[in-house]
């Protein structure tokens, strides 16, 4: 009895600062950002309705649950194509393809993003080799556009979407693949029949990761965007700080917690979150 | 014994995408060394102006040393908070676990941009309370940076403990050694090389941290992220490409390092 009463303690003693913090610094303020958009600027549900017939707000969602949906059947595309080479190479090859997904995962997504101006703005490298052999005779528009937000960011998140995939794969077992081989079925079909449906949990844990993360999207959007390709989050930054709206940046942030959290509830109401990573 | 090894095809698609993933990384070295005052390519001469304005512009001095600084506050905050909870966790296994790692997690999960509002809201609030905790101070963007830290750290921390073998702990219990003797001198020297690794994940995102720092902070707060936004959104400042050159090769370095030393000592994780 003596035990379990001072084990209680004990474990309230050493939980209860990181709790404490996170209550007072998160969950708190958090409730205040729902406060927001119910009070601001007349109390009311007055910023969900505008929500709902604003017709920026409108294609500002849409536009981000499109890009959204492309970044991420790029960047699961891509992820796949370089982790088959990461689990699957020879030694050689798994030391340059870690070496490709590492350094990029660990340098910042400003870095990034800035490498990409450098290589698509008009006097980018892209567009003065092109024009330095004659290619064409104007820069193209690679940046400040939709193509240059999708660029950048299945960059930032093909490591991301390598992570779940790469676990998927190690679990595989080599002897199933071996077995179809050896039963005589070509390279291309025991990839698609055999391999491609054995890392299904993989699949659909990269592209929850990299879905939920491009909804949020701020910095690559912002930069590559150059403010005429606006997503969610670049929308709730202007609401709060250059037409002080703070009610609708509110609303805005309050529907997109709920969405992402919707999303998450339902893809784990099918694959168990262990499967995921 | 025979392997399953990819194919030609896999390959050459895999090095399309690595070279899709290093690209931006190469294109800023030539941007860098550009004689021109705007984003150009250098046009036959080369020079290093960019990188010395690094040195002799103050701003970027004091931008380093102010995320050096918040970097390493906000790094022994949340490491120290993420080490006791999860001592707690491990050792009393107390109902509701999975409820409370859940809501530690909350940070990582939720959109960043919506966590950089509930920490505008925060630190907007408790301004007026006093001038050097708040709104664009030093100490609310290393809490901040705590903020959005901690989860991580907390993940380091329960994945060593989890391979930590628990009859060493029944066994010190069992000698009579108390919670803070199980926990200093038998669990902690067990999982330094978790401690460790997350207080320097803890530093290296709260050095780079960018979504957050951009609501808390205005004019006096300018870490390095937020400098190198500054000269990234309007005229593009080539210093960038200098800094980032430098911020690529440190990477690189490190990682290399990493894999010498994992690869010295293969039992650790």
């Amino acid at each position: 009895m003596r035990g379990t009463l001072s084990d209680r303690t004990g474990a309230a003693l050493l939980m209860a600062p990181l709790l404490l913090f996170l209550v007072l610094a998160y969950a708190w303020p958090f409730l205040g950002v729902v406060k927001w958009s119910f009070t601001l600027p007349t109390p009311g549900l007055g910023q969900y309705h505008a929500l709902l017939t604003d017709d920026l707000v409108q294609s500002v969602f849409i536009r981000t649950l499109r890009i959204a949906a492309i970044v991420t059947v790029v960047s699961v595309t891509a992820a796949y194509a370089i982790t088959v080479v990461w689990v699957r190479g020879s030694p050689v090859q798994r030391v340059l393809a870690e070496f490709c997904i590492l350094v990029p995962f660990w340098i910042s997504v400003l870095t990034r993003a800035f490498g990409w101006v450098a290589l698509l703005s008009n006097r980018g490298l892209i567009n003065t080799w092109l024009q330095s052999i004659g290619f064409i005779s104007e820069p193209l528009t690679l940046v400040r556009n939709e193509f240059g937000v999708i660029v950048g960011m299945s960059h930032f998140l093909i490591p991301f979407a390598v992570f779940p995939l790469a676990s998927a794969m190690r679990s595989l077992d080599e002897r199933v693949l071996l077995a179809a081989r050896g039963l005589g079925s070509s390279r291309m079909r025991t990839f698609w029949t055999v391999f491609v449906p054995m890392t299904r949990s993989g699949i659909i844990g990269s592209a929850l990761i990299t879905f939920v993360f491009s909804l949020g999207f701020f910095v690559t959007p912002a930069i590559l965007g150059g403010g005429r390709s606006v997503m969610i989050a670049e929308l709730i930054y202007l609401r709060i700080f250059q037409s002080p709206d703070w009610g609708l940046g509110a609303a805005i942030s309050v529907v997109l917690v709920v969405f992402v959290g919707a999303l998450m509830a339902l893809v784990f109401r099918y694959v168990r979150p262990k499967q995921l990573v | 014994m025979p392997t399953y090894r990819p194919g030609p095809v896999s390959l050459i698609l895999a090095v399309l995408v690595a070279l899709f993933l290093l690209m931006p990384l190469l294109a800023v070295i030539p941007v860098s060394l550009t004689p021109s005052r705007m984003l150009a390519m250098p046009t036959g001469e080369l020079s290093l102006r960019h990188y010395r304005s690094l040195i002799e512009d103050p701003r970027w001095l004091d931008s380093i040393l102010l995320s050096l600084r918040i970097g390493i506050v906000s790094s022994i905050l949340s490491t120290a908070l993420a080490l006791t909870f999860s001592l707690g966790v491990w050792m009393f296994q107390p109902r509701f676990t999975a409820a409370l790692v859940g809501f530690v997690l909350l940070p990582m999960v939720v959109p960043p941009v919506v966590s950089a509002v509930t920490l505008y809201f925060l630190l907007t609030s408790v301004s007026g309370l006093t001038s050097f905790f708040g709104y664009d101070t030093w100490l609310g963007v290393a809490m901040a940076h705590s903020v959005m830290t901690v989860p991580f750290a907390t993940v380091l921390m329960l994945v060593s403990l989890s391979q930590l073998d628990r009859r060493i702990d029944l066994a010190a219990r069992g000698l009579g050694a108390t919670v803070w003797e199980r926990a200093t001198r038998v669990i902690m020297p067990n999982i330094k090389f978790g401690i460790v690794t997350a207080a320097l994940l803890s530093f290296v995102l709260s050095w780079e941290e960018i979504g957050v720092t951009l609501f808390i902070t205005s004019v006096n707060a300018i870490t390095l992220p937020r400098l190198m936004w500054m000269g990234l959104r309007d005229n593009i400042d080539p210093a960038i490409a200098a800094l980032s050159v430098i911020l690529i090769i440190i990477t690189v370095l490190v990682l290399a390092v990493r894999s010498f030393i994992t690869r010295q000592r293969p039992a650790k994780p």
